[in-house]
């Protein structure tokens, strides 16, 4: 008995301490990556084997970063854009429930609007930018709407699929204890999509990172989207090179972030 | 007295296809405290029974009474109870959640409702479990848990439709026999729906065998007093036991005869 435990005990630690070496190994070459790539960049930048002006170079690049961050100016950039992308794809994803909940409500209203989701599903949205702006003026409503076009249909399609497929016989026990079809919704399909809903809501961080960046291109005058096109426009590259790192580290972290809240959220489930 | 009548019961199921009549003119009566099962092979529309009792589906003629009110109205709390096949638990539940829905869908899971249902567990040996998750429990478990939730809304009709098909067998036995034991006490009134002819005879009273195409009865047959008054282990080893069997198992012979029959002509 007590051979046995001792057994079992050992061939863990091994499994365990295995495990550790591989993952310092993956850990290390990330890194490494990461750091090759940047040396690479200066050392090729003041080789002068690519265009400084348009390539500009990490040394230039995090000098910039430093300058903007200290006057504050960078900040206001940053917070604009996070503001705008969390309202994109936490509304987008209420906003598409909802309507996949009333479409849910009633087959008619399912078979109508079918083909309009269709077609709206199939066009690239960020093609209406410019009749948003035109609508809602040139500013953050714009830009939000930008962003709930492309989140909204998506959210409407992978909702009412996911509420459609839940199993008929979770409705049959709500329906036995004479549920009505409100019940059927609150009590059965509605948590049974809560998984399908929560992760739509992580799918939805991309694109409403999309939908911010376009829609600052088209308008702002704040914001990481701006600070890219105004950068073009004057031809600053290390600005426009600098603000898309940014962009990259703030929509990782904000998609693990909500992977985390995914964990969370839908942990005692199967 | 009659706890479940359906008299000249046909229904027809439609779909784009077309119609087809899935029962044909069924005239059923159990009493109070007796436990009727129904067997035949697939698409005699056993299932549909169920449903038209439970007042799931209305039928396209006929009346279905429960205790002489017709089914499926608003009189408030339903009589009759539904168990299926599998537990269907709803696995972002608890268990002690998942046993008093019924009662919260009533609106009667008070102080004296969530009692009910603690006590239930307990009966059903699933009190340790009330805080855990369906997922973290055996399918015999996730069957009694199913079993608490139907009989937490105290019905005086259990329909249950095929409740330990989709178990291993000795979980099988073991849930007939508490399954039998539970409505037995409590005088409930059953009527079950099985594959398994065994454990018709083993568990009724009264074995009505339906025949297909369209659902129909096709005979009725008592079980000897010997046997029904076993527990359905102890009564498979009953005088007469295999003598009824084989009688059953005669009548699903000829069915599928006279089935192949039909097809040649």
């Amino acid at each position: 008995m007590k051979q046995e435990k001792s057994m079992t005990e050992t061939v863990y630690r091994q499994y365990r301490a295995q495990e550790r070496v591989r993952t310092f190994w993956v850990r290390l070459t990330q890194f490494s990556l990461l750091a090759l790539f940047f040396a690479l960049w200066e050392a090729a930048a003041r080789l002068q084997w690519i265009d400084g002006l348009l390539f500009s170079s990490p040394s230039r690049v995090a000098q910039l970063l430093l300058e903007k961050w200290q006057d504050g100016t960078l900040l206001v950039h940053i917070r604009v854009t996070l503001w705008e992308t969390v309202v994109g794809f936490v509304l987008g994803t209420l906003l598409g429930t909802a309507i996949a909940a009333l479409i849910w409500w009633s087959p008619f209203l399912s078979r109508v609007l079918d083909p309009y989701i269709v077609v709206l599903n199939a066009l690239p949205k960020v093609a209406l930018g410019p009749l948003f702006i035109v609508a809602l003026g040139p500013g953050v409503l714009a830009i939000i709407a930008t962003t709930l076009s492309l989140t909204v249909i998506i959210t409407i399609l992978v909702v009412y699929t996911s509420f459609r497929e839940v199993d008929p016989n979770y409705v049959k026990v709500v329906r036995i204890f004479g549920g009505n079809r409100r019940a059927v919704f609150v009590k059965a399909i509605l948590p049974a999509s809560y998984p399908t809903i929560v992760s739509t809501l992580k799918v939805n961080v991309g694109l409403s990172w999309v939908g911010v960046i376009v829609g600052e291109f088209l308008v702002s005058k704040e914001g990481l989207g701006y600070l890219i096109i105004y950068g073009f426009q004057v031809f600053n590259f290390t600005l426009v090179i600098g603000s898309v790192l940014i962009i990259a580290i703030a929509a990782a972290l904000m998609y693990q972030a909500v992977a985390y809240l995914e964990k969370r959220l839908v942990s005692h489930r199967l | 007295m009659t706890a479940i009548e359906l008299a000249g019961v046909s229904h027809v199921f439609v779909n784009e296809k077309g119609a087809f009549l899935a029962l044909r003119d069924i005239d059923l009566r159990v009493r109070r405290g007796e436990f009727v099962s129904l067997i035949g092979p697939s698409g005699c529309g056993k299932t549909t029974l169920l449903s038209l009792i439970s007042g799931l589906l209305v039928p396209t003629s006929g009346t279905v009474t429960a205790f002489g009110e017709p089914v499926g109205g608003p009189s408030g709390a339903p009589k009759v109870g539904y168990m299926l096949q599998q537990d269907y638990l709803f696995p972002w539940r608890s268990i002690f959640a998942n046993a008093a829905f019924g009662l919260e869908m009533l609106g009667r899971l008070d102080g004296k409702g969530k009692q009910a249902v603690s006590e239930l567990l307990a009966e059903l040996g699933l009190a340790a479990h009330a805080e855990r998750y369906p997922h973290q429990l055996s399918g015999g478990m996730r069957q009694r848990v199913a079993l608490a939730r139907t009989l937490a809304t105290e019905p005086d009709i259990l329909l249950l439709d095929e409740p330990f098909s989709a178990l291993d067998y000795q979980t099988k036995l073991q849930l007939e026999d508490l399954v039998w034991e539970t409505l037995k006490s409590r005088g409930k009134t059953a009527l079950l729906v099985t594959h398994d002819i065994t454990e018709a005879i083993a568990m009724s009273d009264r074995i009505v065998v339906l025949e297909p195409n369209p659902g129909r009865i096709r005979s009725e047959v008592e079980v000897p007093d010997a046997i029904r008054q076993a527990v359905p282990f102890s009564a498979r080893e009953r005088a007469g036991f295999q003598e009824l069997f084989h009688t059953l198992w005669k009548h699903f012979e000829d069915m599928e005869a006279g089935g192949e029959g039909g097809r040649a002509r």
